[in-house]
Order: C-alpha cells, then sequence, then structure tokens
C-alpha cells in the first residue's frame, strides 16, 4: 500500500532523509519511531504528497508521490504534527469545507458527515468554533478530517501528543479500530504507543532507518538475556545470595522499593541466560526457604531499550 | 470516479467561500472598510469644496475627479495590504497551509480563491465610493464614461496591489510584516518616479512606465489605454507566478 524506495530529501544542503526504503502492507498499522528530528515529519510530509521526494520513488496506493501528487492526496487522510484548525471557523462547517474542497457530492458528504462525528465523538462540539475546543477536541477535530473521506491510507504525525492519558487510551482504541480497513502509518517518539497499537515498527534515526520488524521480534533482538523481577518478603541480603547461587543466573540486581525497610519486601531483577526455567527455579527456591513470595514475572526487555540502544550507539545503518 | 473537472470547480468554490466567509467573520475587514470609506469621504468632501470654490464651471472630471481619484489611491495603498497581510502568513502561521496542500488542491486553485476572494471584498469597499459619484450627479450631472474608465483604472490598481500583497503575504508567517512590507513595496512603485532631479532623464522615463501609478494617472483622464491595461495585467500575472514560485519553494526550502 506504501512503497517508499531510496527515499532522500535535501532542504539546502542538510539531508533530512537518506535512502530510505520500506514498504507497509494493506490494512496494518505500522509505527514510525524516532527521535525528535530524526526526519520523522519529513517523511510523512512526503507520504501526504506536501512536497515530493528529492530522490527516490515512492507510491502510496499505487499513486507515485512526485508525478501524480494530486490523486495521491484524494486517496490519503493526514494528520498533521500541530493540529491547529482556523480557530473563527465552527467544527461542523470545516468539516463540510474539508468535504467540499476534496470534492464529495452532497449525499456523501452528509453520510461520511455524521459517520466521521459519531466516531470521532464530536457530536457535543460539532457547532462550537475551534478556537475554543481543547487540545484533546481538536485533535479528534483533524483525526475526523483525516477520516472525513473515507481513505484508504491514513498517515497521522504524532496523533496522541498533547492529549491527557484518557483521551490518549481513547485515541489509541480509535486507531486500534481501523485496524484490517485502513493502512495506517504514525509517528511517534513514544515507544509504549507503538507497542500498544502497532503491528510493526519502523525505526528511524538521523534520516535513516536503523530497525524494522514486528515490535514483538524487535524486543527479542535485544535477546540472549532473560529477566525476571521478582518480589520477596524476607532478608534482602540473603534472599540476594541464594538467588545468585541458582543455576543460570547471571546476575540479581537489588531494586529499593520505597516500601522495602518497612514493610520487608525486597525486589530483585534476576538476569538469566534465555531458555533457562529460572522463573520456575526461583520460585522453587524462596518457598523453600520459608520466604514469603509475592510475586515472580518474567520481564521481557521493552522496545524501549532497543530503541535507546539502536539510536544512541549503533551507527547508522549497522543494525539494518 | 475521474471527475477532474466538476472537481476542480467545486474544490476551488469551497476554497472561495471559505476565504471570503473569512473575511466577513473578522472585524478587520469592517475595521478597513470603515477607515477606507471614512478617509475617501474626507477627501470627497474637500475635493468637492475645492473645486465648487476655486474650479467652478471648469471641467469637472479634470479640477474634481481626477484629483479625489489620486486620493484614493492612496486611501487604497493603505488599506488593501491590510486586507492581503493575512492570506498566507496566518495560513503558514496557524499550520493549516500544511493541511490544505495535503488537500487535493493544486497551489494555483489556492492562489486563485485567495486572489478572487480579496478581490471581491477590495470591490465592494470601493463600490461604496460610488455614493460619491451618484450624489454629485443628482445635484449636476456629467458625463459619466470617463469616470467609469477612471474605475476601471482603479479596480486594475486594486488588483495589483492585491497580487503584490498576497505575493507579500506568501513570504512570512507574520502579518504585520506582510502589511508593513506590502504598502512598502507599494509606496516604492508610487514614488518610484519622482525622483528626476537624482535620476538621468533617460532613466526617470523608464522608471515612469514602472511606476504603477503613472500607468493609473491615464484612466483618472478618462482614457482606456491597451498599453496601460496590459501592464496592470502582466503586474497581476508576474506577482501570481512568484507567489506561486514562494509556495513551491515547500519542496526544496526546509521549514522548522
Amino acid at each position: 500500500m506504501i512503497e517508499v524506495e531510496r527515499v532522500s530529501k535535501d532542504f539546502g544542503g542538510t539531508s533530512a532523509l537518506r535512502e530510505v526504503t520500506f514498504s507497509v502492507e494493506r490494512g496494518a498499522i505500522t509505527g514510525l519511531l524516532g527521535p525528535n528530528g530524526s526526519g520523522k515529519t519529513t517523511l510523512m510530509r512526503i507520504l501526504a504528497g506536501f512536497f515530493p521526494p528529492t530522490t527516490g520513488q515512492v507510491r502510496v496506493a499505487g499513486c507515485d508521490a512526485a508525478q501524480q501528487a494530486l490523486a495521491l492526496r484524494r486517496k490519503i487522510g493526514y494528520l498533521p504534527e500541530n493540529v491547529v484548525l482556523y480557530p473563527e471557523m465552527r467544527v461542523r462547517r470545516f468539516l463540510e469545507f474539508c468535504a467540499d474542497v476534496r470534492g464529495l457530492e452532497r449525499r456523501r458528504r452528509t453520510q461520511c458527515l455524521e459517520r466521521v462525528v459519531l466516531d470521532c465523538g464530536l457530536q457535543e462540539v460539532s457547532s462550537r468554533r475551534m478556537g475554543t475546543l481543547s487540545k484533546g477536541y481538536r485533535q479528534r477535530v483533524g483525526l475526523a478530517q483525516a477520516l472525513l473521506h473515507e481513505p484508504e491510507v491514513l498517515i497521522l504525525d504524532e496523533p496522541t501528543v498533547g492529549l491527557d492519558p484518557g483521551q490518549v487510551v481513547e485515541f489509541r482504541g480509535l486507531i486500534r479500530a481501523l485496524r484490517g480497513h485502513k493502512t495506517v502509518l504514525l509517528s511517534t517518539h513514544i515507544v509504549p504507543e507503538i507497542d500498544l497499537t502497532c503491528d510493526r515498527v519502523i525505526i528511524i534515526d538521523r534520516g535513516r532507518i536503523v530497525a524494522e520488524d514486528s515490535p514483538q521480534a524487535l524486543s527479542q533482538r535485544i535477546g540472549g538475556t532473560q529477566r525476571t523481577v521478582l518480589r520477596v518478603e524476607g532478608p534482602a541480603e540473603a534472599i540476594g545470595d541464594r538467588l545468585r547461587r541458582l543455576p543460570g543466573v547471571d546476575r540479581v540486581e537489588a531494586l529499593q522499593g520505597k516500601d522495602a525497610g518497612d514493610s520487608g519486601v525486597a525486589e530483585f531483577i534476576v538476569f538469566s541466560r534465555a531458555g533457562e526455567a529460572v522463573p520456575k527455579a526461583i520460585a522453587a527456591a524462596v518457598v523453600a526457604q520459608g520466604w514469603g513470595l509475592i510475586e515472580v514475572r518474567p520481564s521481557p526487555p521493552s522496545l524501549e531499550e532497543l530503541f535507546v540502544r539502536l539510536v544512541d550507539h549503533a551507527a547508522p545503518g549497522a543494525v539494518h | 470516479m475521474p471527475r477532474p473537472a466538476q472537481c476542480t470547480d467545486v474544490t476551488f468554490f469551497a476554497l472561495f467561500r471559505k476565504e471570503l466567509s473569512a473575511y466577513f467573520i473578522s472585524p478587520l475587514f469592517y475595521l478597513v472598510t470603515a477607515v477606507f470609506l471614512c478617509l475617501s469621504g474626507y477627501y470627497f468632501y474637500t475635493d468637492l469644496i475645492f473645486f465648487v470654490t476655486f474650479g467652478f464651471g471648469m471641467n469637472i472630471l479634470e479640477n474634481f475627479w481626477q484629483l479625489l481619484l489620486v486620493d484614493l489611491r492612496l486611501v487604497m495603498l493603505l488599506c488593501i495590504p491590510l486586507l492581503t497581510m493575512r492570506a498566507f502568513a496566518e495560513e503558514k502561521k496557524l499550520g493549516t497551509l500544511e493541511l490544505l496542500l495535503t488537500y487535493p488542491v493544486r497551489d494555483s486553485e489556492l492562489l486563485l480563491a485567495k486572489f478572487a476572494a480579496c478581490a471581491v471584498v477590495c470591490t465592494l469597499m470601493l463600490g461604496g465610493t460610488l455614493l460619491y459619484p451618484i450624489y454629485v450627479y443628482t445635484l449636476q450631472p456629467f458625463a459619466v464614461l470617463p469616470l467609469v474608465a477612471s474605475y476601471l483604472g482603479l479596480c486594475l490598481l486594486a488588483l495589483s496591489f492585491i497580487a503584490c500583497g498576497l505575493f507579500v503575504s506568501a513570504l512570512t508567517d507574520s502579518q504585520v510584516v506582510a502589511a508593513v512590507a506590502t504598502t512598502g513595496v507599494l509606496l516604492l512603485g508610487w514614488i518610484l518616479s519622482w525622483n528626476e532631479a537624482a535620476t538621468s532623464p533617460a532613466l526617470v522615463r523608464v522608471l515612469a512606465h514602472l511606476s504603477m501609478f503613472d500607468h493609473f494617472q491615464n484612466f483618472t483622464r478618462g482614457i482606456i489605454d491597451a498599453q496601460d491595461v496590459g501592464y496592470f495585467a502582466c503586474f497581476v500575472a508576474l506577482f501570481s507566478f512568484l507567489t506561486l514560485r514562494v509556495l513551491e519553494s515547500r519542496t526544496w526550502r526546509g521549514r522548522r
């Protein structure tokens, strides 16, 4: 659905994107992850038909971004990074305007409007001026205008920035509901967001793709080490010593929980070689000593760690 | 599915309506029009008194209308930049330009919609001054056609101001900068042919050809010269072309 081939973008001498290649399949939700200034927004603007790439080829829903920009723009919905809309316009009037600019005929316009107002929860604000809306509602209006003409492809630039936690959860729900019938590419620099919503993740840094895979597969790539989080009621030092002597355990880290002293609950992270049944052995050992086992939980390495590792010390391009 | 021609019309009218309603929603248009009509009314009054006192019985076109129109163009020069300043500058500042340019909209359609809306607004504003000839005509009928030519000149001048204003507005994201710079450019276009003493006679002739106001002068005499009309058409075309190039510059210039 989205094909990006050796795309570079230069702005007067500085290059924002260098030889970026990837593709996104129909119906998938893909996350574009990267630190600020890594070229995410530039890439999204190219995909949205805002400007063409300097070199390379971009095809979205079968349209070339350089040659068929207008046709491409008809097939995508784009939510820009900063959704600041005409403050004087009322929500409903704005959506009507968007529909008219896109050339929707009257009947379809009415249907589409009703649908997005409902889907994005805009019933209550539809007659308010957009300048009076909260950030969350503005974001929803932004999403509404992107969904209005039932585009095949949605391009969302940092869709959850500035929303409160409740709204973020709601927003993710909205986006997840699109899985299967819309192709979604969303960018973010918030790692858990990718974990929660995306089928695939593309990590971009300094204008290059440094990794591309499913979130799970990428997490495993950091692999080799298995981590188990443990909370036990009992003497912290003795427990630590016992854990260290277990077979397969490499390292034990004691966490200084704020309730550690008072309640006698100690918290540890146990690092062990992958594949060993360490959590089971830990549980058995703790119980055998008569300590109170409160929690044993395998903790997979997070995407966040991978992100930091890839972006920080990988020479660009080395991982891919 | 492919209905490009119809689509384009719908798109254009949607943009045009949006631009037009943006003018009527904001108090700026009313304020500018009020100031314009106050100042031009003041000029009408003083010029009329002047004519009645000193020029009574002489040619009304030369001794009254021509003076008034020359004064009106100054008021227009001060007012029109305030109407064009927000065109692109505001959309750039808000970030709505980015959104619009990911819609199936050609840059030229966007420019045309803004130009047309501004032209309508300026025509309305100028329309207010039609009261003066109507009033004078009821007192003392005069030859109307030369004045029609003058108004045509005034409209062409307004269109040129708009084209220039839109261009400057596209260059910046500050409305104040757009207004001040537009006024500066237009004022330069006026005083360009004033410096007889400082430039060689040949250069003055060239500058006079370039000056908008010298071309406007003919219209106020009741003369519609193809050369002058052509001049204003070229002026509008040149600035529209430049505006499109500025919009296009997003493809190679980094913003933010």
